[in-house]
């Protein structure tokens, strides 16, 4: 299956879930204003703009396991060849505790990746090309010469937002896996390795392991912020968490989900 | 690491493991009261598609409760919650007695001290979400709700960081493979949803933990609870937690109707 079609129609499906119309996408997506950047997301922002099929949206709500998965596998995809440029790139400080950290993640994405291409069987999909620059906004394998320390700060600041994308979106999709028992629990096994990724990567970059409000935290640009809105709820059931020890403990127990449009928004911002 | 807690690579179908595991927790084996009713301690306790099909029936009258003089915790939707509340009272009283014991702000250094009462902080609300939860959804929540649990931690020395450490971590890990184990026992998927927003943040804890312990290293995501081979977390039933459970929890209750 083509990606890029995937996309479109898990997109579409859920549109019903997002909030909000295309201007506010590009808002939240906050891409910098750099028109280089735009030209590299068509596709999740045109369909979340498509006005089609709006009726069939609305009965998409018991839940695709087919379409969770293979959104779960695009986030591995992206996240697997991410780690490796990396890697590969030597901008990583070699010898110490960055590289084993990375070298870990690394290895668990690549297992995420057969993982699912394996659970997906026919119904997996390809690869997508892939552009971490966005379209030259962010440099992170050093490819044009910032330097290895700029270059990685830009990586960890990337590794930070696609692991906390990543539990989020896995989060939003447990409930299209309710009627596949052993996909849900394989599915929540790799959401709980996603959050250890998520906690270590935030320390690495000196914030706590957990997300308070909808702060993305010191050091990461306002591009990102789109990772992180609608995580400062303090409301879980009807029961008040911030009711013991204010909004920000009470924020930080809960992880909020992100539909299946919102992460295909985010992943499509780096997909070409 | 002397008291170190293992809960890795214990055979759930060993009794000679788990009482390896009991033994080498470091801690007075006082947890006897949790009694696992209906499993047998030799054999491995399989999610059958009959407990399964059961599960999403309805409650079948298996709801939390005293039976035979035992609290039992109830089968499907309410005895997963109840569960996870009572694991949550575990990690709650746990940090509640760290934070508060007498050498905590020397015990540990500054980074350790926030992220302890982070955790302290997360678990307590944890738990009062769990029982106010309960109380609304119980249809009896006076004879339903699980009663406040009594804990041991044997001769843990809270003012011993290693030994903190080490069974924070064991905790942590536990409550992550207990949600991932517990999610397909769940019909209501606004319940599984809100497992899963406490599950993530049990691991953002067991990393933490894993990182203050080991810094230099693999282990915030470690080859002992991810395997190597499919890049999954661990997973338990609440059988096989039970008996992590019990090495902490003095009040006696029972789990009949969970695999």
């Amino acid at each position: 299956m083509n990606i890029l079609k995937f996309i479109e129609s898990f997109t579409t499906e859920n549109m019903m879930n997002v909030k909000g119309s295309r201007r506010d996408i590009f808002s939240q997506v906050g891409l910098v204003g750099k028109n280089a950047a735009l030209t590299a997301i068509p596709f999740g922002i045109a369909a979340l703009t498509s006005t089609k099929a709006s009726a069939a949206v609305k009965d998409s709500t018991s839940g695709n396991p087919v379409a969770a998965l293979q959104l779960a596998l695009t986030l591995e995809y992206l996240e697997n060849e991410f780690y490796q440029l990396g890697l590969d790139s030597g901008v990583i400080p070699a010898g110490g505790r960055e590289e084993k950290v990375f070298m870990q993640i690394a290895a668990h994405e690549a297992d995420h990746v057969t993982f699912l291409q394996n659970g997906l069987g026919a119904n997996s999909i390809s690869k997508p090309t892939f552009d971490f620059t966005v379209g030259g906004v962010f440099d992170p394998f050093n490819k044009t010469g910032i330097g290895n320390a700029d270059a990685y700060t830009q990586f960890l600041v990337l590794a930070q937002a696609f692991e906390d994308t990543g539990v989020r979106a896995y989060k939003g999709q447990a409930a299209n896996l309710i009627s596949t028992p052993d996909l849900l629990t394989a599915a929540l096994r790799i959401h709980s390795v996603e959050a250890r990724h998520a906690s270590e990567v935030r320390r690495l970059r000196g914030l706590k392991g957990w997300i308070t409000g909808s702060e993305r935290g010191a050091g990461m640009p306002a591009a990102t912020q789109a990772v992180y809105n609608g995580e400062e709820v303090t409301s879980q059931a009807g029961f008040n968490t911030a009711l013991l020890f204010g909004a920000a403990a009470g924020s930080e127990a809960y992880d909020e989900p992100l539909t299946g449009a919102e992460a295909v928004a985010i992943a499509s911002l780096f997909i070409v | 690491m002397k008291n170190e807690v293992k809960i890795h690579g214990v055979s759930s179908s060993s009794l000679k493991g788990r009482r390896e595991f009991l033994k080498l927790s470091g801690m007075a084996v006082a947890g006897t009261g949790l009694f696992l009713a209906g499993c047998s301690s030799d054999e491995k306790i399989e999610l059958n598609s009959s407990f399964s099909s059961t599960a999403k029936m309805g409650n079948n009258g298996h709801f939390p409760g005293v039976k035979n003089g035992v609290f039992d915790l109830g089968g499907n939707d309410f005895g997963v919650l109840t569960y996870a509340y009572a694991l949550e009272q575990l990690e709650a009283d746990f940090y509640t007695k760290v934070v508060n014991a007498s050498g905590f702000s020397s015990t540990f250094n500054d980074i350790e001290k926030e992220v302890l009462t982070d955790l302290y902080h997360h678990e307590v609300i944890h738990r009062e979400f769990f029982k106010t939860a309960l109380t609304s959804g119980l249809p009896n929540p006076k004879h339903q709700l699980l009663p406040n649990l009594s804990f041991t931690y044997g001769d843990l020395n809270f003012n011993n960081r290693d030994q903190v450490l080490a069974t924070a971590k064991a905790l942590e890990d536990t409550g992550v493979a207990a949600y991932n184990g517990a999610g397909r026992l769940l019909s209501n998927p606004d319940y599984l949803l809100l497992a899963g927003k406490i599950v993530s943040v049990e691991a953002r804890h067991a990393s933490a933990i894993r990182s203050l312990i080991n810094p230099n290293s693999k282990d915030f995501a470690g080859n002992d609870v991810v395997d190597t081979t499919t890049g999954l977390d661990v997973s338990k039933n609440p059988s096989e937690v039970a008996l992590i459970a019990a090495t902490f929890i003095t009040t006696p209750f029972t789990a009949k109707y969970l695999p």
